[in-house]
């Protein structure tokens, strides 16, 4: 497996780390103080390479805590809110883009 | 039935334990995730997008009443509320917690689950028909022969590390059920001039980023024969596969690579080694075997010709659903029962805990409490007296699974897709639902069987390639579109659909799948032609004509 940190890191504007929870496997977003949060709104916002790799290299030692860590594409909205920056992003965010079959 | 014996409980409750310390010293932090990550996937745990997901081995397609009721608790318990059902007979659940899984593989041990050989670089479950030891006109039970497979590809250590998974699947029947075309081992039982049974066997058959149909290499290998021969099979492939590039990896590349005769020659080479040897299954070891599927003491009946007929006169819904579903069986007054878990507007193969635990106790009232799993993503009761056929009927109705759309344009094939799968490009549950709204039952019913499979990339998990129409997603510039593929069949006439053109946009597939079968009215000879057999006499080109004429 090659480690996230060996990979070249390349952003296009602003991002975020992301990852999944190792006990449940939720999505959760490295924040600025070092913790995973559940909530885009709490994520750490990198702009530039050099900042995405530290970001990453913080969060990927965190193994026990969460899995798969790479930088996600976010939007920053006019009034500040932080968007998913894809529909990939969008949907782990927002859970399936369906109903589930149990609550039908 | 196949009744498990003390070896198999001793195995699967090992390993239940050995899984449950892995997953504590996981979160414990003792092991890395890179570690943890081949063991939990030797236990069917893999990581999607939004959670984890499990996938449980059904050997062969084969449940019983309290396994499925089983399926129904854990999906209750551990996970939220339902399962999918796959294409290769498995039930994989989409939110289990990590933590859990030890609680939820324990209780599935209880009645003999467990989830070896559904992931990793292994001999993976071996499906076979889900009509297997009831359709009529079969040589033989395939899973007899299937269940010999397993106990000897389990945790076989020379093949639990091979170049890349491994997939074996085997038929009994002239029509093909069980896809055998697009497996790395494909196994058809047959009958040779001395009456002996035996396989013709297929190898290299696979979908994903480079498809391609199996081939034959043996017309026949007797049954006795048959351990050594995929463990020859296996012995070439391990030597020779590529474990340097993922994407050559599996068998069919090593097949294409070499040539179909020279590998069979290697192939041969191999056996010459094995044959005779200690790998040759004696008498006693098959009769064993066979011993233990229990098969229903049939009361005889009838066939319930009037009966039927009757209710069909005072029902035209149980008419559509009995021409539709309900298939001959082996044994005169009985039947096959096929549940579409295809209703309109769902995810296609998706069952949910009431369902299953209804289902359960349907199997126990009228199919001698068993189930089966088609690789189409439905179920199938496989004994069903057909007396009872009116009452079951309203009692499947009743919880949704009996939408005559079998073999239908409606009855897709479609794997979860981006919104569950973390290497998808697109969505495909969402265009599923789509396409069950928009062809009415009536309309379905009148364009006669059709497969439509989806799949979310090119990995092929829905079996796009081998659909009569077949959808692919991709993404273009971040958005998602799809390739549409026609004349593609996975039965015993397998071959890979053909491009129809450029990929379209979400929004546009509905339509352009309108367009398609609207072709197809035209163009069909008469109403029984199939919509496979027009693209297959007239090509693509004039489906191509119309569907782009009004778009480019
Ligand atoms: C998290 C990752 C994956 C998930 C969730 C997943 C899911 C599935 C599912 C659900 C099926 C059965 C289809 C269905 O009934 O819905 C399936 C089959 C299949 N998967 Fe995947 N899959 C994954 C990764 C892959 C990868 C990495 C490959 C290939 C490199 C792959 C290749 C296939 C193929 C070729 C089949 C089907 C056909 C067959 O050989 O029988 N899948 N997978
Ligand atoms: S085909 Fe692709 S998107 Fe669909 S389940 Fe397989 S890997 Fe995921």
């Amino acid at each position: 497996m090659t480690s996230p940190l060996q990979q070249k890191i390349k952003i296009t504007g602003p991002s975020v780390v992301t990852a999944n929870r190792t006990i449940d496997g939720v999505v959760v977003y490295r924040s600025a103080d070092q913790r995973w949060a559940t909530d885009l709104a709490e994520a750490a916002i990198v702009r530039d390479a050099p900042t995405a790799r530290a970001l990453l290299a913080e969060a990927a030692a965190d193994d026990v805590g969460a899995v798969g860590a790479y930088i996600a594409p976010v939007l920053i909205a006019a009034d500040g809110t932080v968007l998913p920056g894809n529909l990939r992003e969008q949907i782990r965010r927002d859970g399936v883009s369906i109903t589930l079959p149990s609550v039908r | 039935m196949y009744v498990y014996d003390e070896i198999d409980r001793t195995l699967v409750a090992e390993r239940v334990a050995e899984f449950r310390d892995q997953v504590q010293r996981r979160l414990s932090g003792e092991l890395t995730e890179e570690e943890f990550k081949p063991l939990r996937l030797m236990n069917g745990v893999y990581l999607q997008l939004h959670a984890y997901m499990f996938r449980v081995a059904i050997p062969y397609g084969t449940l019983s009443a309290p396994q499925l009721r089983k399926l129904a608790e854990v999906a209750q318990r551990y996970d939220r509320g339902y399962g999918h059902f796959t294409t290769r007979q498995n039930i994989q659940f989409n939110w289990i917690k990590l933590a859990d899984l030890p609680d939820a593989l324990a209780e599935l041990a209880e009645v003999g689950l467990h989830a070896m050989q559904t992931s990793g670089n292994c001999t993976r479950n071996v499906t076979a028909d889900q009509w297997g030891g009831v359709a009529p006109g079969e040589v033989e039970d395939p899973r007899l022969w299937a269940e010999i497979l397993r106990q000897h590809t389990t945790l076989h250590p020379e093949f639990s590390f091979l170049p890349r998974k491994f997939k074996i699947a085997i038929t009994a029947s002239e029509h093909d059920r069980a896809a055998i075309k697009i497996h790395d081992i494909g196994l058809r039982l047959r009958r040779n001039e001395q009456g002996e049974t035996g396989f013709e066997v297929l190898v290299g058959g696979g979908l994903g980023r480079s498809p391609f149909i199996a081939k034959t290499i043996k017309p026949f290998v007797a049954g006795r024969d048959l351990l050594s021969y995929v463990e020859a099979i296996l012995r070439v492939y391990n030597q020779y596969g590529r474990r340097d590039n993922i994407y050559k990896a599996r068998i069919k590349i090593l097949v294409h690579e070499l040539g179909i005769d020279k590998f069979a020659a290697e192939v041969e080479n191999e056996w010459r080694q094995l044959a005779g040897g200690p790998l040759t299954l004696d008498d006693e070891t098959i009769a064993d075997i066979r011993s233990r599927f229990i098969y229903p003491d049939y009361p005889p009946l009838p066939d319930a010709k009037e009966l039927l007929a009757q209710a069909s006169a005072s029902e035209p819904a149980f008419a559509t659903w009995l021409a539709n579903s309900v298939a001959p069986h082996k044994q005169p007054g009985y039947a096959i029962v096929t549940l579409s878990l295809k209703p309109v507007g769902a995810p296609p193969g998706d069952a949910t805990a009431e369902q299953m635990a209804a289902i359960a106790d349907l199997a126990e009232r009228y199919s001698f409490s068993e189930i089966r799993v088609a690789h189409e993503q439905n179920l199938v009761l496989p004994h069903v007296a057909q007396r009872d056929l009116p009452e079951l009927w309203h009692a499947l109705e009743a919880i949704g699974v009996a939408t005559p759309n079998v073999n239908l344009i409606t009855d897709i094939i479609a794997c979860p897709g981006l919104d569950y799968c973390s290497l998808a490009n697109a969505r495909s549950i969402p265009i599923a639902q789509q396409l069950t709204r928009r062809f009415s039952s009536a309309a379905a019913q009148a364009l006669g069987q059709l497969h439509l499979n989806i799949s979310g990339c090119i990995n092929a998990c829905g079996h796009h390639h081998v659909g009569h129409i077949g959808i692919l997603g991709v993404e273009k510039n971040g958005e998602e579109y799809y390739q549409i593929t026609i004349g593609g069949r996975a039965d015993q006439k397998a071959q890979l659909g053909e491009l129809l053109g450029p990929a379209v946009p979400f929004d546009q597939v509905a339509d352009v799948i309108e367009d398609l079968v609207e072709a197809y009215r035209e163009l069909r000879a008469g109403p029984q032609e199939l919509f496979v057999d027009t693209v297959s006499r007239l090509g693509v080109e004039p489906f191509k004509e119309r569907v782009y004429a009004t778009r480019q």
